[in-house]
């Protein structure tokens, strides 16, 4: 790493710890808790970051490489005294890089003459079942499966090579050993363990892993192909839009997800707006969807760019599997797995663009597309906006909060204050004017934690991560106190 | 911004000068004005997703799905135009020069632009078949300069018509600040021809307007716009390229297909859409032999138009 210059094009495909409800993770044991995030960035590269456990808690020995990513220091720790006062947080610590690797080079289509850029859209980490990770990784074409695992023994006393490897010369071997493992210094190793080609036309834009722990789904713009983590060389096709005739386009794919239990079900959304719910037991080729979540549009509000505000960005199913999020262009949407008629919960994330869409249009960021995410809890969802906000929701009273993700206005440890957006009436000290909105700072990718309130925010090539400090449980953070 | 809901009340506003007064008139241009900003930022958003189709990534693929979307607003706008009987002008327009000049229709369109600029100086209705093509005369940019002729053509009842407009009147179209956000909800009107020459004052001093502001960039254009001009009237189509782009299917660039639904953008899939910024079908062609050549042109050319 290192390269400063590359880390600017970073626009991290960002994913997080992936701690399902199978992996033994006891939050009672904090000294076995590895807590791993992964960013991917426009490079190929792909940071794991590590959560120091508080037995560990020195001063870490990587963060000259953190900096390069992360101007500020780890944005995120406590010291130990308040830990011990707030108790439960036991594990609490800094998030410092793990490991880094090349996940994915540039490629060059020879048949279409065109580049295969080597940015990573997603990465989803699979459920830990021993002591190392795997990780999926995926740009336009390829899927990689990557193994990471740690080595803190190394054999040594080999009797016909010496320490660095080199064969011994014969003759200076007086007496024989038997190689005994001894403790090394921490090393991290990346492997590439598949490598899923060949699946797709056109760019993959989703990868899921599924519940049951041996397959995943990968969708594209028009297809979605299902894999088994062990085989690369077939995977079978379960979702198939592409017209006969490719001038009567006019829907694509946009995400996919299976569901967190159930791994028969899976979720894909449009640039229509709807989201459709396939099971895979009615049919090998899920075209036909089980249940179509779709809500009607607004005649008195129809416009030119109706139907690109209404393409679905990104999809997630909540926690306990009864709750689709979706985000479109300006609203955060919850929508109840057994009600497809419309959602249950509309969020405006930034409705003062709405009177902007032209403008937004002609810089292409009505393009744009951003992420939503669960808390643990399914109690709150967050999403992200433009001049380095992002949106938190509760969804038991509704509200809303505005942060930001800006170094030059937040310092480590210090609480987020939450931001206003002046929209008229009374204007207050810290607002920000609509026209002052910086577009090209966009928060699309983010993550939180499946357990506690930790998120992790992707701002550019800039990674920050907040936490809750007061109730750092499962419940709802405490919005407008203490959040680091 | 554009609703489609409500229905103008042209036709109310165009009986009554008849019966009222100077009230009736003044609110009826007031209306014409409004109707005619809306066709105006209609065309405008036209032009724009026209550009953004055509403009793209040359190395990579361009995105599916933002191709996809642009492309429904495009036949959106051309649905509502149809309605409204713009679009009929403008494919009237075109065959009409169709059956003038030897080279196909779609290679007119940015003949279109220009000859109807000229002549609208000297007043004249008919295009007379001028053989400036765009070097990347794609389909999209085909149709860009087909909507901007179609208003032009409209414009040409005016005589207020500025006669430096030929140029001007292109990097006018692309410069338009879309403003409309504090526009009036548009309403929709059942003839925008008529209405267009009836409030040719204004909508000719907003063009002018444009025009000004935007004299420098004129020459520029111009300049960017000469390039445009092929050098040899009717060249032979290159055989070599020819070859090379014989399996791409020649109806992509179909007049009709490209004016009536505007079908085969969205087929500009990852392979297509480069091609058909790099390629043009053996029939149409007139400037493929200039058209390798001027890609690099087209990017210094597009940053020129956007940026404006």
């Amino acid at each position: 790493m290192g390269e400063d210059t590359e880390s600017s094009k970073g626009n991290h495909s960002f994913l997080r710890d992936y701690v399902t409800e199978a992996d033994v993770i006891s939050t009672v044991d904090s000294t076995t808790q590895e807590n791993l995030l992964a960013t991917g960035d426009k490079g190929g590269r792909v940071v794991v970051f590590q959560r120091e456990t508080v037995s560990s808690l020195l001063p870490p020995t990587s963060s000259h490489l953190l900096s390069s990513l992360l101007p500020l220091p780890p944005l995120l720790s406590q010291p130990k005294g308040e830990l011990d006062q707030v108790g439960e947080t036991g594990e609490s610590g800094e998030y410092n890089v793990y490991s880094t690797f090349q996940s994915h080079e540039p490629d060059f289509d020879y048949l279409k003459s065109l580049e295969i850029e080597e940015k990573i859209n997603k990465i989803r980490w699979l459920p830990q079942q021993n002591a190392a990770h795997f990780l999926l990784s995926t740009n336009d074409k390829t899927i990689k499966l990557w193994k990471v695992s740690e080595r803190d023994k190394q054999p040594e006393g080999y009797n016909l090579k010496d320490e660095e490897g080199r064969v011994k010369d014969i003759s200076t071997v007086t007496s024989l050993q038997v190689p005994v493992l001894r403790p090394t210094d921490l090393m991290v190793e990346v492997r590439p363990r598949r490598v899923f080609s060949n699946g797709h036309t056109y760019h993959v834009n989703s990868i899921s892993v599924n519940s049951d722990g041996e397959t995943y789904l990968s969708a594209d713009d028009l297809r979605i192909n299902m894999w088994h983590l062990g085989i690369t060389d077939r995977s079978f096709n379960i979702v198939d839009i592409k017209p006969a005739n490719m001038e009567e386009l006019t829907e694509v794919i946009t995400a996919a997800e299976f569901h967190p239990h159930h791994c028969h079900l899976f979720v894909y959304s449009s640039s229509k707006g709807s989201l459709r719910l396939c099971d895979m037991r009615a049919s090998a080729l899920c075209d036909r969807h089980t249940k179509l979540f779709e809500e009607p549009e607004d005649p008195g509000s129809r416009s030119f760019f109706s139907e690109i505000v209404s393409s679905v960005s990104d999809v997630k199913f909540s926690h306990n599997g009864r709750y689709l999020l979706t985000r479109d262009y300006l609203t955060a949407k919850v929508w109840d797995l057994h009600m497809e008629k419309g959602p249950v919960e509309t969020y405006q994330v930034h409705d003062y663009l709405r009177t902007k869409l032209c403008s937004l249009y002609e810089n292409d960021c009505i393009f744009d597309k951003f992420e939503c995410v669960w808390n643990s809890s399914d109690s709150v969802i967050m999403t992200g906006a433009y001049n380095s906000f992002f949106r938190m929701f509760d969804r038991e009273t509704g509200r809303g909060v505005t942060l930001e993700a800006w170094r030059e206005t937040s310092k480590p440890r210090a609480v987020l204050r939450t931001r206003r957006i002046y929209t008229g009436g009374k204007r207050r000290r810290g607002d920000v004017g609509v026209d002052s909105l910086d577009f090209t700072k966009k928060i699309l990718h983010m993550a939180w934690h499946p357990e506690e309130n930790i998120i992790a925010i992707a701002s550019t090539n800039n990674l920050y991560i907040f936490q809750d400090r007061v109730s750092p449980d499962t419940q709802g953070p405490d919005l407008g106190s203490d959040t680091i | 911004m554009f609703p489609k809901g409500t229905k103008r009340k042209f036709s109310d506003s165009r009986e009554e000068p008849v019966a009222g007064g100077e009230d009736v008139n003044q609110s009826s241009l007031a209306a014409v004005r409004m109707l005619s900003s809306y066709s105006l930022q209609r065309q405008s958003l036209l032009d724009m997703s026209l550009i953004k189709l055509q403009l793209c990534h040359m190395l990579v693929e361009p995105n599916l799905c933002r191709s996809v979307l642009i492309a429904n607003t495009v036949r959106q706008i051309q649905e509502e135009m149809t309605q409204d009987g713009t679009w009929q002008i403008m494919t009237q327009a075109l065959s009409a020069a169709n059956a003038a000049a030897q080279c196909s229709a779609d290679r007119l369109v940015a003949t279109e632009v220009l000859c109807r600029q000229t002549e609208a100086a000297q007043g004249e209705q008919v295009p007379k078949p001028f053989p400036v093509v765009g070097s990347e005369g794609c389909p999209a940019e085909e149709v860009l300069e087909e909507e901007e002729a179609a208003a032009a053509e409209v414009g040409m009842t005016m005589s207020t018509v500025s006669p430096q407009a030929p140029t001007s009147y292109l990097p006018g179209t692309f410069g338009m600040d879309p403003c409309w956000e504090e526009e009036e909800t548009g309403e929709d009107d059942d003839d925008d021809e008529e209405e267009d020459s009836e409030e040719c004052g204004s909508g000719s001093e907003g063009e002018e307007r444009e025009r000004d502001s935007l004299v420098e960039d004129t020459r520029t254009a111009e300049q960017v716009f000469g390039t445009f001009e092929i050098k040899n009237p009717a060249p032979s189509p290159d055989p070599a390229l020819e070859e090379l782009f014989s399996d791409v299917d020649a109806s992509y660039y179909d007049l009709d297909t490209v004016l009536t639904g505007m079908q085969s953008v969205p087929k500009m899939g990852p392979y297509d859409l480069l091609e058909s910024l790099s390629s043009h079908g053996p029939s149409p062609l007139s400037s493929s032999t200039s058209c390798r050549s001027d890609l690099n042109e087209l990017d210094h050319i597009m940053e020129i138009i956007v940026g404006s």
